[in-house]
């Protein structure tokens, strides 16, 4: 029997797990306590916590994104709520210039363990300032790991390894995910049913861990290799679907982190298939996709039957209207017709 | 409040009343040790030894000095880019301090932070940012840390008086007066920020204290060319942050006798000015007023100063003959759990836990 679980709830149970395990993990963000988060994900842990380890801060993102650093080198282990990661931008100093740069500079005296988690990506309609996706912009600051969760128990596993690692992790969560799983097996693809979705509740297992660099395939075929993180994998899995019918037979491999990256999954796979779609929902100049698919040009040129094809956000600003945010994104229809051009059948 | 040049006169019932012989010529050797060091990192700065930006402390030495005498051994602290000072009045060997501006593996950071990054674990010195305001938000988590571990702490936390005008600055002010965080904010006003007047880059630059009104935060002020004047403020200071009053902001005056960093024309200022200033040299004063009151000898104060230029001598020696930081080191420390490229790192000898 799969438990029923929403994203939210998988990432409220890895928090409260490792806060249970070790003292010095906390919780700090805007809402996260007696607001019980904007968005729930803390939903309980006031409660249970109370409030020296479930903080509350003033709109202060550069003031608290750096109070976690400095608690960090002095052995706390912070967790950092951005309310979206879109308000991460006036911590930039903070966040990309102190955190991943500390040990180095000091040496190897000053490690930063700290988690900084948001919302990440478009999250319906919020316009351009509100609609970033960060991991091309952050992805390429060496000091940094970098964690994009696709499944409730993707989100578990990745969000307890971030928590017991000792270099800062930036871990992008999205909005529109954080319900799902709410109406059960009709929220997500059939490839993802039985254990695929659900992370263990800790009475099962509290060293529920997946370690970072490890690829998952979420669903294996041989005629197209799609890679894609984050909500992207939903779209890639339902394009997977309506490709079947058509008799391609697609593997959507997920990387789920990006620091590190498990380029030796993606390669492998396009070994195989000798095709390869990559989704991203960043914008494509210097984009996440433009470096996977430069490391599959450099590690697998001689088994590509053809050129690779990004699927990107378009190059625009978010918009807001519904049908030109959309029109925007990577979607299902996006990738079909991708993979369809990259396999000759368009 | 105003820079005098009086050897400091006696107000009883200061702390620094209890500091004995030994301890104003411990002081006195240290800010001796502080010139004498930047003295050669000038040269060797000259010498294209040292590279990249060089912030000299020389005129500031009584703020580092006098502040972290009147802490304790743990207290943490952590300051901007202009970092000499601090790291050798908390300890740091200077033949370490030296070797990381030489860029030697057996500098503190290895050769990968430089003068303005200067990182000393084990005498809890938080590191040289070179951010401007960078580092406030960083000593107020420091503070978080005291406060949730229920320590006995008091960070300190030093910045320029150009990073009054950051928003880091400000929003670690609201945060540790919002949660009475055990931390000093100690600008080290030298009235100028590179070649800025404080008076023309920043409100309220005659009265400082509105700063820390703003927050509801305890104000301070002291006359920085005065070693024990700054020790006072700071051992009062600390004490009351240390018996749970929280925060305090502290304006320490001062004055900065060589450039910004190594390549300032220092057009901005006149030589009288600096002249001026340097009339109330800290150093000077302290000598005076052991000599005054027969507390050393001018043969004491000599033997320190010997002392402390040997040290120098022997810091730059030390950097020379240490080996360059091999190309190795260059994929060890980005990660404490690293993965392909990266190695582990161990930090430098004199730092290793
Ligand atoms: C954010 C930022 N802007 C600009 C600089 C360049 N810069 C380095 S030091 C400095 C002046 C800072 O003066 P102050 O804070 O008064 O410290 P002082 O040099 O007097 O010790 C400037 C503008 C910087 N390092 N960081």
């Amino acid at each position: 029997m799969t438990r029923k679980i929403q994203f939210r709830e998988a990432l409220n149970e890895a928090m409260c797990e490792e806060m249970e395990r070790d003292e010095r993990v906390f919780l700090m963000g805007e809402e996260v306590a007696y607001y019980n988060g904007a968005y729930k994900v803390s939903q309980g842990m006031l409660e249970r916590f109370g409030a020296r380890r479930v903080v509350d801060t003033p709109i202060s993102e550069t003031g608290f994104a750096g109070l976690g650093v400095g608690a960090a080198m002095y052995g706390l282990r912070p967790i950092i709520e951005f309310m979206s990661w879109s308000f991460c931008l006036v911590a930039a100093d903070q966040i990309i210039n102190n955190a991943p740069k500390m040990l180095y500079m000091s040496g190897g005296q000053f490690k930063v363990p700290i988690v900084f988690r948001g919302n990440n990506g478009a999250g319906g309609q919020l316009g351009s300032t509100h609609s970033w996706a960060v991991e091309a912009m952050f992805a390429s600051v060496p000091g940094l790991k970098m964690a994009i969760p696709s499944t409730p128990r993707d989100g578990k596993g990745l969000l307890k390894t971030a928590i017991r690692d000792d270099d800062p992790v930036f871990f992008l969560e999205s909005e529109r995910m954080l319900g799902f799983g709410a109406r059960g097996d009709a929220d997500f693809s059939r490839y993802l049913h039985d254990d695929r979705w659900a992370p263990p509740a800790a009475e099962e297992d509290k060293e529920f861990l997946i370690p970072f660099g490890q690829a998952d395939i979420k669903k294996e075929g041989a005629d197209c290799t799609i890679v894609a993180l984050g909500r992207p994998v939903h779209f890639a899995l339902e394009a997977a679907e309506q490709l079947e019918k058509e008799g391609i037979d697609c593997e959507v491999i997920d990387p789920r982190t990006i620091r590190p990256l498990d380029i030796d999954t993606i390669v492998r796979s396009v070994r195989k298939t000798n095709y390869c779609v990559v989704v991203d929902q960043s914008w494509p100049f210097a984009s996440i996709a433009s470096e996977i698919a430069a490391q599959v040009y450099e590690q697998a040129l001689d088994d590509l039957d053809n050129k690779i094809i990004r699927v990107n956000n378009d190059d625009v600003p978010a918009p807001y209207a519904r049908n030109l945010e959309q029109e925007m994104l990577p979607n299902a229809k996006k990738i079909i017709e991708a993979v369809r051009a990259v396999t000759y059948r368009a | 409040m105003t820079i005098t040049s009086e050897p400091d006169t006696h107000t009883s019932g200061q702390p620094s009343d209890r500091l004995d012989a030994a301890a104003l010529l411990s002081m006195l050797g240290e800010m001796l040790l502080i010139r004498r060091f930047e003295e050669r990192c000038a040269q060797s700065y000259q010498q294209a030894k040292i590279g990249g930006f060089c912030h000299l402390y020389i005129g500031q030495e009584a703020v580092a000095v006098g502040s972290i005498s009147a802490l304790r051994d743990d207290d943490p602290i952590i300051t901007a880019y202009r970092d000499h000072g601090h790291a050798l009045a908390r300890g740091m060997d200077p033949r370490l301090a030296m070797a990381e501006m030489f860029g030697k593996v057996t500098g503190c950071s290895k050769g990968k932070g430089g003068s303005m990054h200067l990182f000393d674990k084990e005498h809890h010195m938080y590191g040289g940012h070179a951010i401007v305001g960078g580092q406030c938000p960083l000593g107020v988590g420091i503070a978080f840390g005291i406060q949730y571990q229920q320590e006995d702490k008091v960070c300190v936390c030093y910045l320029g008086d150009g990073a009054l005008n950051q928003g880091a600055f400000h929003e670690a002010m609201n945060l540790a007066a919002i949660w009475k965080l055990p931390i000093l904010f100690v600008v080290e006003n030298n009235q100028y920020s590179m070649g800025t007047h404080i008076a023309r880059g920043t409100s309220m630059a005659d009265d400082l204290s509105v700063k820390a009104g703003a927050y509801g935060m305890r104000y301070a002020e002291c006359d920085g060319m005065g070693v024990l004047k700054v020790y006072d403020c700071f051992a009062k200071a600390a004490e009351q942050t240390r018996a749970g009053e929280g925060p305090c902001l502290i304006n320490v005056e001062t004055y900065r006798f060589k450039g910004h960093s190594m390549s300032d024309p220092q057009k901005y200022r006149t030589k009288e000015e600096v002249a001026e200033f340097e009339e109330h040299d800290c150093i000077q004063r302290l000598r005076r007023r052991l000599l005054d009151r027969h507390l050393a000898t001018e043969e004491q104060i000599l033997d320190l100063d010997e002392k402390a230029k040997k040290l120098a001598l022997e810091a730059v020696k030390f950097a020379e003959e240490s080996p360059a930081t091999p190309v190795e080191e260059m994929f060890t420390d980005v990660y404490s759990q690293p993965f392909e490229p990266y190695r582990r790192g161990e930090a430098a000898e004199g730092f290793r836990e």
